[in-house]
């Protein structure tokens, strides 16, 4: 035997398969104990922030990205291969089992569990036994005075169905990280969306997945709604319709999206994730001509949808920049200042504080849509502005316009994933299988006197009942036969 | 009835349910110190069971009816709220202590496990009580992820799993104070009642098995709700995680029974082991943890 075949049996047996399993598990004990950052980037800042000498070796260590670091990966193909290696073998075995016949009868079946003799006659007995055996279902082999019986095969099958399902399951959740694609969108009710990359505000394409591949829909977004409890502003629910066509410019079809129902397309889903307002303003410069119209998507910072945005105007000249603030039902306190009570627009007010000078767009580095960088900037007022109101700022005006709603659209396609549930379907049902099968043997010997015995295998219960119920048919039987 | 009453009789519900744990523990108490009887010539330990086997019964009688009031108490708490009673760990928690208490009755009938009374009483009352005083949230209707028929599907799978899980915790735990005590030299006074260790070594291995399955499914029902939820079936979120990572363990231990043929006191350690990834992933990850499973504050 060489190191290669050494190595394959290795890996291969059931005891590594079984470490492999707890690795797996102990390796995703720090990726629930350290912030991830495909889960929450900014708390990964935060903590390069508190423990900078610490982040960086954790980092080195791939600790904020343990699902993706090579180690886990490591673990997570040996057990893939592991455990194909240990199972298929085994399925190869079984199945060329499936037509055999009970293995023979021991010699001595004083030894085994339940042993009984039978006080009966020895004629007619393995008949007798026979029918009541097939009759409960035994496969049953007879020869020479003896019968072997044997129920309970579908024990080691679903053993079998249970870790191959498991393995299509690996398979899949690995389709999953090779094939699709997922990206996110904010679109404002009345907006129309297009599934092409361009159209995403970011999409990542999983390794083999092209282009080519999405599917071609569009949707107008026609109304949102959200409604709150009114004691504790806690959303009850979100309604989204939209008028949906598939593939681009057939005719379009009204569609609901909530947030536990997807729109679906195939293996493609749109989810409902977020949502938020966007004031509609319309700015003129001094002479009166219309500089930028529509609405400003703002980002929510609490449950009442207090948010906050930044309306830029690079054209104006200064530039303009507003830092801003939308309180779908303003309110008012000494300690927190104007702040939202509700989720819903009842008294909507939108708060600006005018900056002029240089928004610094030019510089390169990238900014926040939902900020103003007010370093090179001057504040020239500061409003809060009803709907319909106008405000002269000095270089220009701002009308308050109205609002809308925006949602934010998850769009994710992951082929894998059918695969993945008919695995998880079929490990089900191989473990209440395997688990609630008893597999047993029973013999009869006739030389002279009837003797029956048996064997459960993991020491199952139920097995005396077996053969004490065998033991009455046969002497039953007897009775009759006199 | 208004949604408010409903909610107030719900809490009295679980008050009362306390009440009657509180006395089935002091019945369960009396049972065990009191059964025993030491005659000083003989040094041999005889059982007078007629002393205490009324004050067992009375601790019967306190444990279904204090699962009668818990289960009004938990029926109440969802009418109030028009939905299933599982939106947050006050909810969780009373809904667990049926589950764990539940888990315990059907125990007493199939298998005569009278004598757990005493540690599945205590386990009841501190959960109740940190509940109603630490976790204890009004009454309020669910957020709209919340809202789906696998709520109730995946929820009361992984409760029941978890209320089984620690009923076969306990019996480990059990198993593994008795070996100690038959290893320096014989049981005390009041464990001479108590199951041989191997029936407590099959017990606390058939409640896994049984339930295994059952957590199985818990587990993949969740992720189908994540996948229609939060357009993904698997992320890695904390509680997924730790799901994942108590399948793994509960796995091992059935592995390591059936397979290498582990028995006693290693196996009772896995089992400890693998009931304690679930007890962390119900304390931590609901209220250190972030992640998308935290909800409505806890």
């Amino acid at each position: 035997m060489n190191i290669f075949q050494w190595m394959w049996r290795q890996l291969t047996s059931m005891r590594t398969a079984l470490i492999l399993l707890m690795m797996l598990g102990l390796a995703s004990i720090p990726g629930s104990l350290f912030p991830q950052r495909n889960q929450n980037p900014m708390k990964v800042t935060e903590f390069f922030k508190a423990n900078p000498t610490l982040a960086q070796w954790l980092d080195k260590a791939k600790i904020f990205d343990v699902y993706s670091s090579p180690w886990f990966s490591a673990i997570y193909i040996l057990l893939f291969i592991s455990l194909i290696g240990c199972v298929l073998p085994r399925s190869i075995e079984h199945a060329k089992a499936i037509g055999k016949k009970p293995p023979l009868t021991p010699k001595f079946l004083e030894k085994m569990e339940g042993f009984t003799e039978v006080d009966r006659p020895a004629e007619g007995a393995l008949d007798d036994a026979e029918r009541w055996l097939k009759k409960n279902r035994f496969r049953v082999r007879r020869k020479d005075g003896s019968i072997s019986a044997e129920k309970g095969y579908s024990r080691e099958t679903g053993n079998l169905l249970f870790h191959l399902s498991l393995i299509v399951i690996l398979f899949a959740v690995a389709a999953g990280g090779l094939y699709g694609s997922k990206g996110e969108t904010i679109l404002n009710v009345g907006d129309r969306f297009i599934n092409t990359p361009t159209s995403y505000d970011n999409i990542s394409f999983a390794k083999f997945q092209r282009e080519g591949d999405m599917v071609p829909f569009s949707l107008r977004i026609l109304d949102f709604k959200a409604s709150y409890d009114v004691v504790t502003s806690a959303p009850t629910d979100y309604t989204l319709k939209v008028a949906a066509a598939n593939p681009l410019g057939s005719k379009e079809v009204l569609k609901t999206i909530k947030v536990n129902s997807p729109l679906t397309y195939g293996s493609t889903k749109v989810y409902l994730q977020a949502n938020g307002y966007s004031p509609v303003v319309a700015v003129r410069d001094k002479s009166g001509k219309l500089i930028f119209e529509g609405p400003v998507t703002f980002l929510p910072q609490d449950a009442n949808l207090t948010s906050i945005g930044a309306i830029k105007l690079p054209d104006m000249s200064p530039q303009i920049g507003m830092v801003s603030s939308f309180l779908p039902t303003a309110a008012r306190s000494a300690k927190r200042g104007a702040f939202s009570s509700f989720p819903e627009v009842l008294d909507p007010r939108l708060l600006v504080s005018v900056w002029m000078g240089d928004l610094g767009l030019d510089s390169g580095n990238p900014q926040s849509v939902y900020r103003v960088d007010t370093s090179k900037m001057k504040n020239i007022g500061l409003k809060a502005l009803s709907i319909g109101d106008v405000y002269n700022f000095g270089q220009g005006t701002i009308t308050f316009e109205g609002y809308r709603s925006w949602v934010n659209l998850q769009i994710v396609d992951d082929p894998g994933k059918m695969y993945a549930l008919v695995g998880a379907i079929l490990a089900i049902l191989g473990l209440l299988t395997s688990l609630f099968t008893r597999q047993r043997r029973i013999w009869i010997k006739v030389d002279g006197r009837v003797q029956i015995a048996g064997l459960a295998k993991n020491g199952v219960p139920g097995l005396d009942e077996e053969l004490l119920s065998l033991e009455k048919a046969l002497l039953k039987n007897d009775e009759k036969g006199l | 009835m208004t949604s408010r009453n409903l909610a107030y009789l719900s809490n009295y519900s679980i008050y009362s349910a306390m009440v009657l744990y509180t006395i089935a523990f002091f019945a369960h108490a009396v049972e065990v110190s009191f059964s025993v009887k030491n005659t000083a010539e003989t040094e041999k330990t005889t059982f007078d069971f007629s002393r205490t086997d009324r004050a067992g019964r009375i601790g019967t009688a306190m444990m279904i009816l204090g699962f009668i009031f818990l289960f009004a108490g938990v029926i109440l708490r969802g009418a109030s709220a028009h939905r299933v009673p599982w939106g947050n760990m006050y909810e969780f928690s009373i809904t667990g202590s049926l589950a764990f208490s539940g888990a315990y009755l059907f125990a007493l009938i199939k298998y005569k496990l009278r004598w757990l009374g005493l540690p599945v009483s205590i386990a009841v009352l501190l959960t109740l009580g940190t509940a109603i005083t630490i976790l204890y949230r009004p009454s309020a209707p669910l957020v709209p992820a919340l809202k789906s028929t696998w709520l109730a599907i995946h929820v009361s799978a992984a409760i029941v799993s978890g209320g089984v899980f620690l009923l076969a915790n306990t019996i480990a735990a059990t198993y593994l104070i008795l070996d100690r005590m038959e290893e320096r030299g014989g049981r005390n006074e009041w464990a001479k009642k108590l199951p041989s260790l191997e029936t407590l070594d099959q017990l606390s291995y058939r409640l896994v098995a049984f339930v295994f399955p059952l957590w199985t499914f818990a587990v993949i029902a969740g992720a189908i709700w994540a996948e229609s939820a939060w357009g993904r079936y698997w992320g890695w979120d904390p509680k997924e995680t730790w799901a994942f990572i108590t399948w793994v363990a509960y796995a091992a231990y059935l592995h390591a029974r059936v397979t290498a043929g582990w028995r006693g006191r290693k196996a009772a350690w896995l089992c400890l082991f693998a009931g304690s990834t679930f007890l962390f992933n119900y304390v931590y990850v609901n209220i250190y943890g972030t992640g998308r499973h935290t909800y409505s504050g806890l």
